[in-house]
């Protein structure tokens, strides 16, 4: 029953075939499962109870929260040893938003430590692995929720994106990953990571439940000064399908298969695919053209995102102190004591990003590696507005291809320099643009995903033209099918 | 005096007054219980974000007007990043790159001349939380956590400790004048640190600057200036001034000394940066003006108009300014048409007196200038003596009664018959001074009147009682 969309179990519902608490119940059995299978969770609310069923389409169904998201009485980790044991007081307003639809949560999901990571492997409960093989990786941060998605827990999952870590994992596990224009969901109860990249989003199987989950989430809070007035903003009630003379664009640069010299077949066989899925769109009657953009300008993304978001997250976590919450450190002052708690507490590669951040920092740094990043940063989403003025989004494959392996010493080591495909969506982030994957095929029986892009506030558009494309393929829905064949 | 010239520069927070902390809805407010006043925002607990109290941005405003500042087109804030206890985010929400005044001046009066204070910036942050040390636990109060601070910066431009302290204390009384602070020193709402270096009279260059980090009284300052230019001064002298060092020390108040704390190299890098939950706010003309024509006269000006409008003695016009109470009590006489010079004494003289006497704000005190009107208007026009005037003020005062009641009690004869029976009496009985007046003994008058008073038991209206002897004493042969 878990497999189906939104709509498909409201009808359910209202019709009284089914219960809310025969879903949760599903759901949380659902869940045990997962857990056992992939290590998605942090924690399952087994005491969850089903809701009233009422007009609003996500009353009485499960979802999942990824455990970065506050919830009050809710043990919320942050996948971090620095907040294992740490039960909030309050609860984060998109899930409060949630709540009063009758929308009911029956597991906190596991993420790579505060957001930072985009593999799923730094997760103080372990390693989340991927539905459709576990020796891949789900990709991440939002691996948990990725996973309980793709693997028919419930039909969608609260994810958080600072880089891509809703649509990537999205496209790993083969399903739709969407992260709205900065401030359409309060960021309130968001465990920071980067706070001018940080959105919160979510993952489901259709762009429909898409549209449905963050129609509900959204809205101004007084408690986030960065949220925007949409009451006019209607994401479900504006996918109507019509996408004729829609413009999109992609960039040469990137898809081209000729800026790959002797490419790997894998990644030849997903640019293919790609342009294979473009072809759909055409007979839908979008237009879409190549644009080239200055390499070095595309070649930048990637440092421009470290040195921002490890910036940003050095300040953010300096809270974590185990002073006020999270474990006490030992010492004999109190400087002794947060430094024992934070060189127990995080993970080696937040250790190593925090010394970035901090350095990027130094007063002596600052021009020379933040700020520039800053100028940096600027130029790109320059650019692409000037685009957007001209198209209604970026068309652009995600990643190499399917998820890469857990173990790293098993992956193929590319020939290629293949840092601007593997990190363009962070593009999205830079210039807080609404922007969505969907799956759109299969390499070696792993999920691929394609990802279209547009302008700040153009989030219907952007979703209508993703809903007219998923409609051209047979992913729509797609729960995995586990194969281990390899 | 050191024969070197000292060159002295302040850094003053001072806690704002208003609903909200800055960046949280939390209350502010002095509690007397720790960890009342408290949000999960200003405790850092994971996933917070900060609000913006307008109100406090308002009176940063202000303030920045006020001190002639430039305000900047757009409101931003920093973070100021550092690890310390007190501080719950690990980093603080302030103003470094554009503060929300810069480049300003301001007049301050000392004993013999006017001096030029330029400011170099004033901005708005947030307080940090109180810490209790005892020996082997310290205590943390988050009510402060998250107070609005307004954090003023001069140029070194002051000379002596005097200045400084002046400029304090007058900043102290603007913040009060403009209703934006309570400017409250013994609840540490104002704090300080000072710079201080010395130089030959003539230099070009500054000497070596060291700062005194968290003075907490103005006398504190003021010891710790004096101290600290001795300090330098007897170092200079003796040859050994490069034992001066750039450093940060604290201020001994046992010992009346300075004290090293770090040195200019172990100088914390705050690593500042936008913050980035708090969007530019564009600060529209049309607030600059509302916020500029809700700006009070302030003690300077008032003291001045007192001055030259209504005669005031500078020492009494000092005494009003200097506590926003008695000012706005004053500014309420003359409001109310009061004889200004003797509502000025009878706030200087009586109700001062009185309130030091009971220990008493004047917010408590009962003859509010309405009610003080009532007696002083038969005062100036002569009903009433003095003498009057202050029983009816002390009996009103006991008895929590309005004076009118009193001057009914009081009631004073203004029957010109009955008054010219009395006064025709009198002279029929003292004939013999009647000689001496008129041989030019004029201040026999006086007696007359003190023997019409002594008959009418003093309610004979003093006015009506010169003019009829007058009269009658000039008709008399």
């Amino acid at each position: 029953m878990m497999d189906k969309s939104i709509k498909e179990l409201h009808e359910l519902l209202i019709n009284k075939k089914v219960t809310s608490d025969e879903l949760v119940k599903e759901a949380l059995q659902k869940s045990h499962e997962v857990e056992d299978k992939y290590n998605a969770f942090v924690t399952i609310l087994d005491d969850a109870k089903g809701t009233m069923v009422t007009d609003n389409l996500l009353s009485g169904i499960p979802y999942g929260i990824k455990d970065n998201y506050s919830t009050k009485g809710i043990l919320t980790t942050g996948s971090s040893n620095t907040l294992k044991d740490y039960i909030p007081f309050f609860t984060a307003t998109a899930v409060e938003n949630l709540e009063k639809c009758g929308a009911v949560p029956v597991n906190k999901t596991a993420l790579d430590e505060f957001g930072m990571g985009g593999t799923g492997t730094t997760c103080h409960t372990g390693d989340v692995l991927n539905p459709w093989n576990k020796k891949r990786m789900c990709g991440g941060s939002s691996a948990g929720s990725a996973c309980a998605v793709a693997s028919g827990v419930y039909p969608y999952a609260l994810g958080s994106d600072t880089g891509d870590s809703i649509r990537k994992p999205a496209a790993y596990c083969g399903i739709v990953g969407y992260k709205p224009t900065y401030g359409l969901i309060s960021r309130y109860g968001l465990f920071p990571f980067a706070s001018s990249l940080d959105h919160c989003g979510v993952l489901t199987r259709c762009v429909e439940d898409a549209a449905i989950v963050v129609d509900a989430m959204k809205g101004k809070d007084a408690k986030d000064l960065t949220s925007f007035d949409s009451s006019n903003m209607h994401l479900y009630n504006s996918l109507n399908g019509n996408v004729k003379g829609k413009k999109l664009f992609y960039i040469k640069e990137i898809v081209d298969s000729s800026n790959y010299a002797n490419i790997d077949p894998l990644l030849k066989e997903h640019l293919d695919n790609y342009f294979k899925t473009l072809d759909n769109l055409k007979v839908l009657g979008v237009s879409i053209e190549e644009v080239s953009i200055d390499k070095t300008l595309l070649q930048a993304i990637p440092s421009v995102y470290v040195c921002l978001s490890c910036a940003e997250a050095t300040s953010n976590m300096s809270n974590l102190t185990g002073i006020i919450f999270g474990p006490r450190g030992n010492g004999n002052n109190v400087m002794e004591m947060i430094k024992d708690h934070r060189t127990k507490g995080f993970s080696p590669l937040i250790k190593r990003r925090f010394v970035i951040g901090s350095y990027i920092l130094q007063k002596e740094n600052q021009e020379k590696y933040f700020v520039n990043a800053q100028r940096v940063r600027r130029l790109i989403v320059d650019k692409m507005k000037e685009l957007f003025a001209k198209y209604d989004g970026l068309i652009l494959p995600v990643g190499t291809g399917p998820a890469p392996y857990i173990d790293g010493s098993v992956n193929h080591i590319s020939n290629n320099d293949t840092s601007i495909i593997e990190e363009h969506l962070q593009i999205g982030n830079f210039g807080g643009f609404p922007s969505i994957t969907i799956p759109n095929g299969f390499i070696n029986d792993l999920p691929v995903g394609i990802n279209i892009t547009g302008n700040c506030y153009d989030d219907e558009n952007i979703l209508n033209i993703a809903y007219a494309l998923e409609g051209t393929m047979n992913y729509k829905g797609q729960v995995a099918k586990e194969n281990n064949n390899e | 005096m050191s024969k070197y010239k000292a060159v002295i520069g302040l850094e003053m927070h001072c806690e704002l007054k208003s609903n909200a902390k800055v960046f949280s809805p939390a209350k502010n407010g002095y509690s007397e219980i720790p960890n009342s006043n408290i949000s999960e925002i200003d405790m850092a607990f994971p996933g917070i974000l900060p609000t913006i109290n307008k109100e406090s941005v308002r009176s940063a405003i202000m303030a920045s007007l006020v001190l002639n500042c430039q305000v900047p087109e757009y409101l931003y804030f920093d973070r100021k990043n550092y690890y310390y206890p007190d501080l719950p985010k690990g980093y603080q929400i302030t103003q470094m790159h554009d503060p929300i005044g810069t480049n300003g001046k301001i007049l301050i009066d000392m004993d013999n001349y006017t001096k030029e204070v330029l400011i170099h910036d004033i901005h708005l942050e947030e307080d940090s939380a109180s810490l209790d040390h005892y020996i082997d636990a310290s205590l943390i109060d988050y009510n402060r956590a998250g107070v609005p601070l307004l954090e003023l910066v001069t140029e070194p431009c002051f000379n002596n400790a005097s200045e400084a302290v002046t400029f304090l204390e007058y900043m102290r009384l603007v913040y009060k004048y403009l209703g934006i602070s309570d400017a409250d020193t013994k609840m540490g709402q104002v704090r300080c640190d000072v710079n201080v270096s010395i130089m030959e009279e003539n230099a070009k260059e500054l000497g070596t600057k060291v700062e005194i980090k968290n003075v907490n009284s103005f006398q504190n300052v003021k010891d710790a200036i004096n101290y600290e230019i001795k300090r330098q001064t007897e170092l200079k002298d003796l040859g050994r001034y490069e034992e001066v060092e750039q450093e940060t020390r604290r201020f001994d108040e046992e010992s009346g000394t300075t004290i090293r704390m770090r040195s200019k190299v172990d100088a914390i890098d705050y690593k500042y940066f936008v913050e980035p939950n708090i969007p530019k706010y564009k600060i529209s003309e049309e607030w600059i003006n509302e916020i500029k024509q809700n700006i009070p006269i302030l003690p300077r000006d008032r003291k001045q108009k007192y001055l030259d409008t209504y005669n005031l003695s500078e020492y009494d016009a000092n005494i009003i300014v200097k506590n926003k109470e008695y000012a706005d009590y004053f500014e309420e006489c003359l409001n109310l048409g009061m004889d200004a010079k003797i509502s000025a004494n009878y706030l200087i003289v009586n109700i001062i007196a009185y309130l030091n006497k009971y220990n008493m704000e004047l917010k408590d005190f009962y003859l509010q200038p309405k009610y003080l009107k009532q007696i002083i208007d038969e005062l100036s026009k002569g009903n009433i003596s003095s003498k009057q005037a202050k029983e009816i003020f002390t009996k009103s005062l006991e008895e929590h009664k309005e004076p009118k009641e009193f001057l009914k009690d009081n009631n004073q004869i203004s029957d010109i018959d009955e008054l010219t029976n009395i006064i025709d009496t009198i002279l029929s009985n003292n004939v013999e001074q009647i000689t001496l007046y008129k041989n030019g003994r004029t201040n026999i008058f006086d007696y007359f009147v003190g023997q019409v008073m002594k008959e009418t038991r003093g309610k004979a209206n003093p006015t009506l009682v010169k003019e009829i002897l007058t009269d009658k004493l000039n008709k008399a042969e």
